[in-house]
């Protein structure tokens, strides 16, 4: 039987890859373990092992070629006594996203979208609120805009300030020699060297004291943590320490420190690595709590983190760290801390999200504007202190909300923000503020039961088609 | 900082450094390891296994060797094991590598997103577990798969663990390779570092509580060790003469960061023991013989309420850390050729050849039929399905083992759950 070889994933959250070197030719015999290939992705390259033995029948995918996706079909393989040049591909498996249509939608204000009331009804519906500027204000028109991963602006947002000031350094497990486990500090070492740039001991606990101790005594230490999952043991130097030392010091003393790494689920890492700890966080006065979704935030953010007085936790998401957004090209792009931005106008309900979810959200808002329905989309961005105006005068506007977390129900930012559309404007509400999050349990390592224990747009939807009274079931 | 350096010195108190540890290679550097101190086999004494923990204080920076150059057994740390034990060992050593090896390019094919290899460290987990009853509760690392094939783990419950497929005894809900076996005393693996020392020290005293004749055993890597978890191992272990066996894998390398950061520069790790009251021991990892040999006088130590030892096994990570690391790219090749200590598989191998009781063609049979055995089970193991296959769990499972009871607002979750479904699959479930 023919075998499908097939562009391999070099970890669970590798999308596409470079072909770098095909090893093999056409008609060559090849057994298990030979090596057949060279793949390279932005972390590494890795030799492509044969796990069957036959003759290359087919090579489809030159070599060179760039942003290969993984299951693509690279090459078949034609097994014992089979004819290598009887052998093709049958159809390619390669999933090639469809690009989302915009820009055709009927977008006639007022119409056909204030579902829940009788036509005659129709002129009672309320002038969309005065409309408010979507590009953040610190941006000034007309600024070049360039695309950035998220990846490379956290890395940006260091080395700006790390140029600027000489008390701020970064440590942290694997961030000098090998650029980071995410390769956020790519290229700092060179610029910086290992003074500026730590290797530490694999404690967690430890670093974040020392980092602690370092910002009480001038320094401005930017703390990366593998993962958040790992900075649990790390909690009480954060809560205890980092948090409480302005105020029970009576002001005298500060613990400028910033804690940095991924948040949230990545892709097939298992229950102990997949936790959204902003609600934790969040919680704690002397804390600032942010998650940013895209590169302009990430970076804007990241320097505002950097500059600020006080202990930042700053929550990165793995699966967003390849994704590229534009980024102004300016001087020094810092966004203020604990301002909610608007990524999308609506006047129908409000979708208010942050982090990985707002990238959900904005996917639900497109589905539902080809169903007439016109989502504002609110990115929190900053979750302690919450810019809980922005989220209410959307609300005001749209009279119905839904909230998007990625991470579980209880306890969250959307129950948070539920409470306060309850309590500070119940006359707004025209359904229940409803939240879309995660199920309520450990997540699974399998890959059907984590898809299905996470968020997805069509949740948000459902949620959106409940407030709007548009559900059908 | 930089500033503060440049500038001379504003008074005549004498700058600080700081200090950075960097390792002796990297890429492309010749290596030389004769800085290592390497004692000939059979000159390292053995004391009683009742001893005070501080006579063991010489060993704690010697290094305890059975196996000499001349593939003989020295000096008083011999096991004396029969040959068909030393075969016996010698076959899980050819199964745990021909495992690695289908496993490893199984990953590289997507049939699992993660795998991690122990190639050259095999004895510091297979010797071990031999030396140890069967019973002994085991507290992993994510390296030790050699005890569960020492200890007769089917490979097809191994297999199907890492593809998460239906026959999954583990639901779909761990990582690749984090077994667990109650049946077979392995405890679930942690994917968060040395938590499992602890807990291990915790079990051993519950045993000891209800006077029970177990005892337990924890491996953890000499990177980990910085970890709290450790030092609180250290010392409820001693504190309460805990009938366990703290195992640190010295492989020289977690991840990219050297053995120097966790303090390998200023002394040995079996020191550890000696700041605690423990009982400690240096021995070479790769030393098949002397591994046994001293988890046997560890094991013998705790189960007769001798108390803890902490044992530092001295080997060498030949691979890459697991399938998402390339160590090209922070150590030298040529370590791995140069390293003093040699292969495991091949010392033992040598071994049984000198003593009349083993050929190269026997080994080569060995080999086919070990490599053939796991293809056999990884084909077998297929037909449950492989990573990204279609629907393994059952829908209803992801709500259950929460807690011990489904608790009412899960039950709600699942029913409203299962309508939902139901509403969008009216054809049938995709059970």
């Amino acid at each position: 039987m023919a075998v499908e070889l097939k562009m391999p994933a070099l970890s669970p959250t590798m999308e596409e890859g470079t072909l770098a070197k095909w090893l093999v030719k056409k008609g060559d015999t090849i057994e298990p373990g030979d090596i057949i290939a060279e793949i390279e992705t932005d972390k590494a390259t890795m030799e492509f092992e044969a796990i069957d033995e036959g003759t290359i029948a087919e090579i489809l995918v030159e070599e060179g070629a760039e942003n290969v996706a993984v299951g693509t079909v690279i090459a078949m393989l034609a097994g014992e006594g089979e004819d290598a040049s009887e052998v093709s591909a049958a159809s390619s498996s390669k999933d090639v996203a469809e690009p989302s249509s915009g820009g055709d939608v009927d977008d006639v204000p007022g119409e056909g979208k204030d579902t829940g009331r009788e036509p005659a009804e129709a002129e009672i519906t309320k002038k969309a609120a005065a409309k408010k500027p979507v590009a953040d204000p610190a941006i000034p028109e007309g600024t070049n805009m360039v695309s950035t991963s998220v990846r490379e602006a956290l890395r940006d947002a260091m080395a700006e300030e790390m140029r600027k000031d000489e008390r701020v350094f970064v440590m942290g497990e694997e961030v000098a020699q090998y650029q980071g486990a995410y390769k956020v500090t790519q290229g700092l070492l060179d610029e910086f060297g290992p003074k500026r740039v730590i290797d530490t001991p694999i404690t967690e606990y430890g670093f974040a004291g020392i980092g602690t101790g370092a910002a009480m005594g001038g320094l401005r230490p930017i703390v990366e943590f593998m993962t958040f999952n790992f900075a649990m043991q790390a909690i009480d130097h954060i809560v205890n320490s980092a948090a409480k030392t302005n105020y029970m010091s009576g002001g005298q003393m500060r613990c400028p420190v910033v804690f940095r790494g991924p948040n949230g689920a990545a892709s097939r890492v298992g229950a102990q690595h997949s936790q959204n700890y902003g609600p934790w966080y969040a919680s704690v006065p002397g804390l600032i709590v942010i998650a940013p979704y895209d590169s302009a935030d990430a970076k804007g953010l990241l320097k505002a983190a950097i500059q600020c007085e006080d202990p930042v936790v700053f929550l990165e998401n793995e699966l967003l760290y390849g994704r590229s957004f534009d980024v102004p090209d300016l001087e020094d792009h810092t966004l203020p801390i604990g301002q909610a931005r608007i990524m999308r106008e609506g006047g129908d309900v409000t979708i208010v999200s942050y982090s990985i979810g707002v990238g959900i959200a904005l996917e639900a808002a497109e589905k539902l504007a080809k169903e007439g329905v016109e989502a504002e989309v609110v990115d929190l961005r900053t979750l302690r202190p919450l810019d809980k105006h922005t989220v209410l005068e959307s609300l005001a506007k749209t009279n119905r909300l839904v909230v998007v977390e990625e991470g579980w129900p209880t306890c969250s930012i959307a129950s948070e923000i539920q409470a306060i559309c309850m309590e500070d404007r119940f006359d707004d509400l025209d359904a229940p503020v409803l939240r879309v999050t995660n199920e309520d349990v450990p997540l699974p390592y399998a890959a059907n039961l984590e898809k299905m224990a996470l968020i997805d747009s069509d949740r948000v939807i459902e949620a959106v088609n409940r407030v709007t009274y548009r559900n059908r079931n | 900082m930089t500033s503060a350096s440049d500038e001379p010195a504003a008074s005549n108190k004498p700058q600080l450094s700081l200090h950075v540890p960097e390792p002796k290679y990297r890429p492309g550097d010749q290596v030389d390891f004769s800085h290592l101190s390497i004692p000939p086999a059979g000159e390292q004494p053995r004391p009683d296994e009742a001893c005070e923990a501080k006579e063991t204080a010489p060993l704690c920076h010697d290094l305890i060797r059975v196996l000499g150059d001349d593939n003989r057994a020295h000096g008083p740390w011999d096991p004396k094991l029969d040959p068909e034990t030393l075969r016996t060992m010698l076959r899980h050593f050819a199964l745990v590598r021909a495992f690695d090896e289908r496993m490893f390019r199984g990953q590289r094919q997507g049939k699992t997103s993660f795998y991690m290899k122990c190639t050259g460290e095999e004895a510091t987990s297979v010797s071990a577990a031999m030396a140890l009853a069967s019973d002994d509760m085991v507290f992993p690392s994510y390296r030790q798969q050699g005890v569960l094939i020492a200890r007769g783990y089917p490979l097809i419950e191994m297999i199907n663990q890492i593809y998460s497929n239906k026959g999954d005894k583990l639901k779909g809900r761990q990582l690749p390779i984090m077994y667990s076996s109650r049946e077979h005393s392995f405890f679930s693996i942690s994917g968060n570092l040395a938590t499992q020392t602890p807990q291990a020290v915790g079990w051993a005293m519950a045993s000891a509580i209800k006077n029970d004749s177990r005892i337990a055993a924890t491996w953890v890597g000499e990177g980990s060790t910085a970890e709290g978890d450790f030092h609180s191992a250290c010392t409820f272990a001693t504190v309460y003469n805990a009938p366990v066996i703290i195992n640190v894998i010295n492989n020289q390398w977690a991840i990219s960061s050297f053995s120097g950061f966790a303090g390998a520069e200023r002394t040995t790790f079996a020191a550890r023991a000696l700041g605690y009251g423990l009982a400690g021991l240096r021995v070479d990892g790769n030393d098949p013989l002397a591994v046994y040999a001293s988890q046997k006088w560890a094991a013998d130590r705790a189960r007769a309420n001798g108390g803890p030892t902490l044992i530092e096994y001295f080997t060498y990570r030949a691979e890459g850390h697991s399938t998402s690391d390339d160590p090209s790219g922070y150590r030298s090749a040529q370590e791995r050729e140069e390293w003093p200590l040699g292969d495991p598989v091949m010392r033992l191998k040598r071994h049984l050849i000198a003593l009349g009781e083993w050929d190269e063609e026997r080994q080569e049979e060995m080999d086919r039929e070990a490599a053939e055995e796991v293809k056999r089970t990884t084909k077998e193991a297929e037909k449950n399905g492989i990573l990204g296959h279609g629907l393994h769990h059952p829908f209803r499972t992801m709500f259950e083992d929460v807690f011990e009871e489904l608790p009412w607002h899960l039950k709600e979750q699942a029913e409203q759950a299962i309508h939902e479904r139901k509403t969008k699959f009216p054809e049938g479930l995709p059970e």
